[in-house]
């Protein structure tokens, strides 16, 4: 029982993790239907950044801050400097556009500071909480905290505003939002900068518990993405469950079948539901109208 | 008649380089993987080489003959690595390679090295490189086997004999794994709990949690580098085990212990060279003039503490130019005899004696048993 306990500690902790860096997806695709495979990259920057101004002698809590206002600046001028110069061409060509920012900003990054990797402390020390025989850090109590307040930030921002709303008609139908007086070209900024703004918190969030170096952020990206498809593209419900679900599934294969096969079997599932629901869990049936 | 062609293309060469063969230079040839996947070995490697170089050749160089060093960055790729070496031999006409940071590129270096009869030292790992011997190729690191060796020892000698073994699934963590299962039986040990975890994994409890629950696990040990075992070593305290944890010589550095926090990596026990302890070495001890001079002129020149890889490094570069001294000249062959007849050479990894049939040179002497205490290391036997 405190095995079981103990697993799903784990899961909700690796969960909360995937379903951070795929609340980053959400918006830029929502707003162009492009996935930004940028977002790792913002992820380890979030990281990188706050370690180094850290190190520097800012107290945590700034350099967090910093960190997070720096990758959105650099968000924003990915958005101005790569994507809007090549705006019009097809989807697939501004994705291949991110993955080649994302390859620019790791080298960048490899070069500005350094190849080791680091850490800073946890929050609220490291004293595990204990549970009916199990265990949990405090930091995971942060990480899924803030990927639920992200969560719940986004579904307001998504139904409740009317920039939200003027993001999701951007992605609908760029030139009829433009003939309701939709500033599409800020609308994308702005996307831009939040995306990279949310990566970079959960870069802040997670990097006690995961570590950060140049190159942790492809291997989040790519967890990000499968949580995200699982859950159903641009849907911040989906990003939130199909990160946790993700990570549940890995923790308990790895604790009662074998670690072996824990990455298998977890994109297994994901195979499968996308056969049976190919949105994703909570994906939009989307219909084109002729 | 292969053999009358080479030499008579040396006689040739020697013709041409016979103008410049006035400045009198030895050239050195280097092939490690400065960036890439495998850059924390070639980064510290390739600042080694390249210091070691510079001070040799401000010191008045080999026999009063400067060395040229030419250092080519292969990024970890194999094909590259073997399109590096080839150049050293052909273009740069170099008298010894020393590099190949990963086994994979040691394997590509190896066979032109041979075929061209260049003496190699590499610096990567695996048993592989050494076992056959071949006529020219060397390697200054110990072998994960012999890890796995000195670790078993130790448990043996605190009464423990069944293992709880969790291993990363990168390069290094797979092979030691598959060497440590290999010897467990021969020293007495038995795994009876065998996990992995991925190299970018952000939490390994289920798997601790398997081991825990095993049946009379003593111990546990965790073959891996790079963040894994910083993250093992947390989740281990974080679950209250209360056996000993054994981590391998892939994450004996400073930085292991920050990563972990000195907290959680209190009383973790591992296999390391004289490199990592310079300070706690007895001034008696025969590595501690090199290693406290090595590691002082490292940290002035570059700022930061040298790895464990670093003085591999370090020791390829001391025997080849051992080497060069006795062989009295630049000669690829001489070269090769020299090495080969090395004895008692004291390096940062340890004491190296080649022979015909050993191009490692190294015994279990060469690790040191070390435990993690008080945010520090202490040496245990």
């Amino acid at each position: 029982m405190d095995a079981l306990l103990q697993f799903i500690f784990s899961g909700m902790t690796v969960g909360a993790v995937y379903a951070l860096v795929a609340l980053g997806f959400t918006i830029i695709y929502n707003a162009s239907d492009v996935v930004n495979f940028a977002q790792g990259e913002f992820v380890m920057l979030g990281g990188m950044i706050t370690v180094f101004a850290h190190q520097a002698g800012l107290p945590l809590p700034l350099a967090a801050v910093l960190a997070i206002l720096a990758t959105a600046a650099l968000g924003v001028a990915l958005n101005k400097l790569a994507i809007e110069p090549a705006r019009g061409a097809p989807v697939v060509s501004l994705i291949i556009i991110t993955i080649g920012a994302s390859i620019l900003i790791r080298g960048a990054t490899q070069l500005i500071f350094d190849k080791q990797l680091h850490r800073f402390p946890s929050f609220s020390g490291d004293d595990p909480i204990r549970v009916m025989g199990a265990t949990i850090l405090p930091q995971s109590l942060w990480v899924i905290g803030g990927a639920v307040a992200v969560f719940v930030a986004l579904w307001l921002f998504f139904t409740r505003t009317l920039t939200g709303k003027a993001v999701l008609a951007t992605a609908n139908n760029r030139v009829a939002a433009q003939l309701v007086g939709i500033n599409t070209g800020w609308v994308m900024t702005l996307s831009f900068g939040l995306s990279a703004a949310i990566g970079a918190l959960a870069g802040v969030l997670v990097t006690p518990i995961t570590l950060v170096s140049y190159d942790v952020g492809v291997a989040l990206a790519l967890k990000g993405f499968a949580a995200a498809m699982l859950g159903g593209m641009g849907n911040p419900k989906g990003a939130l469950l199909g990160g946790l679900l993700l990570g549940l599934l890995e923790a308990l294969t790895a604790g009662y079948l074998s670690s072996q096969y824990k990455d298998a079997v977890a994109f297994i599932v994901i195979l499968g539901v996308l056969f049976v629901m190919p949105q994703g869990i909570f994906g939009h049936k989307s219909t084109e109208r002729v | 008649m292969k053999l009358a062609i080479r030499t008579t293309l040396g006689i040739l060469a020697a013709g041409v380089a016979l103008p410049i063969a006035a400045q009198a230079e030895i050239r050195l040839g280097a092939s490690v993987s400065a960036t890439g996947p495998a850059a924390f070995l070639g980064d510290p490697e390739a600042k080694t080489i390249e210091m070691m170089v510079e001070e040799i050749n401000a010191a008045g160089g080999i026999n009063g003959e400067e060395i040229a060093l030419t250092l080519y960055d292969d990024g970890g790729d194999p094909n590259k690595a073997r399109t590096f070496a080839t150049r050293l031999v052909e273009d740069d006409e170099v008298v010894a390679i020393i590099g190949g940071s990963t086994t994979g590129t040691t394997m590509s270096i190896l066979d032109v090295a041979e075929d061209e009869g260049i003496p190699f030292i590499s610096l990567a790992g695996a048993i592989s490189i050494v076992d056959p011997v071949r006529d020219y190729v060397f390697k200054t690191p110990h072998t994960d086997r012999m890890a796995c060796e000195k670790i078993f020892a130790d448990m043996i000698a605190q009464g423990i004999t069944k293992v709880g073994m969790i291993s990363g699934t990168d390069g290094f963590g797979a092979s030691m794994q598959a060497q440590c299962s290999d010897v467990a039986g021969a020293q007495g040990v038995e795994i009876v709990a065998d996990e992995t975890y991925g190299p970018q994994d952000a939490d390994m409890t289920p798997q601790l949690t398997r081991i825990r629950n095993t049946e009379g696990v003593q111990a546990v040990l965790n073959p891996g580098f790079g963040q894994g075992p910083a993250i093992v070593t947390r989740n281990f305290a974080q679950l209250g085990f209360d056996i000993p944890l054994y981590q391998s010589h892939g994450v004996a550095s400073d930085a292991f212990i920050e990563l972990a926090g000195a907290d959680a990596a209190e009383g973790v026990r591992l296999p390391g060279t004289a490199l990592l302890i310079g300070d706690l070495l007895a001034e008696d001890d025969p590595q501690y003039k090199v290693v406290t001079e090595y590691a002082a002129a490292y940290q002035a020149k570059y700022d930061q503490a040298p790895s464990t890889f670093a003085g591999y490094a370090h020791d390829a570069v001391a025997l080849m130019v051992d080497a060069i001294t006795r062989a009295g000249e630049a000669d690829p062959d001489a070269i090769r005899d020299a090495l080969e007849e090395t004895q008692g050479f004291v390096g940062t990894t340890g004491t190296y004696s080649f022979s015909p049939k050993d191009h490692l040179g190294l015994d279990l002497t060469a690790f040191r048993m070390l435990q993690i205490t008080d945010g520090g290391w202490k040496q245990l036997d």
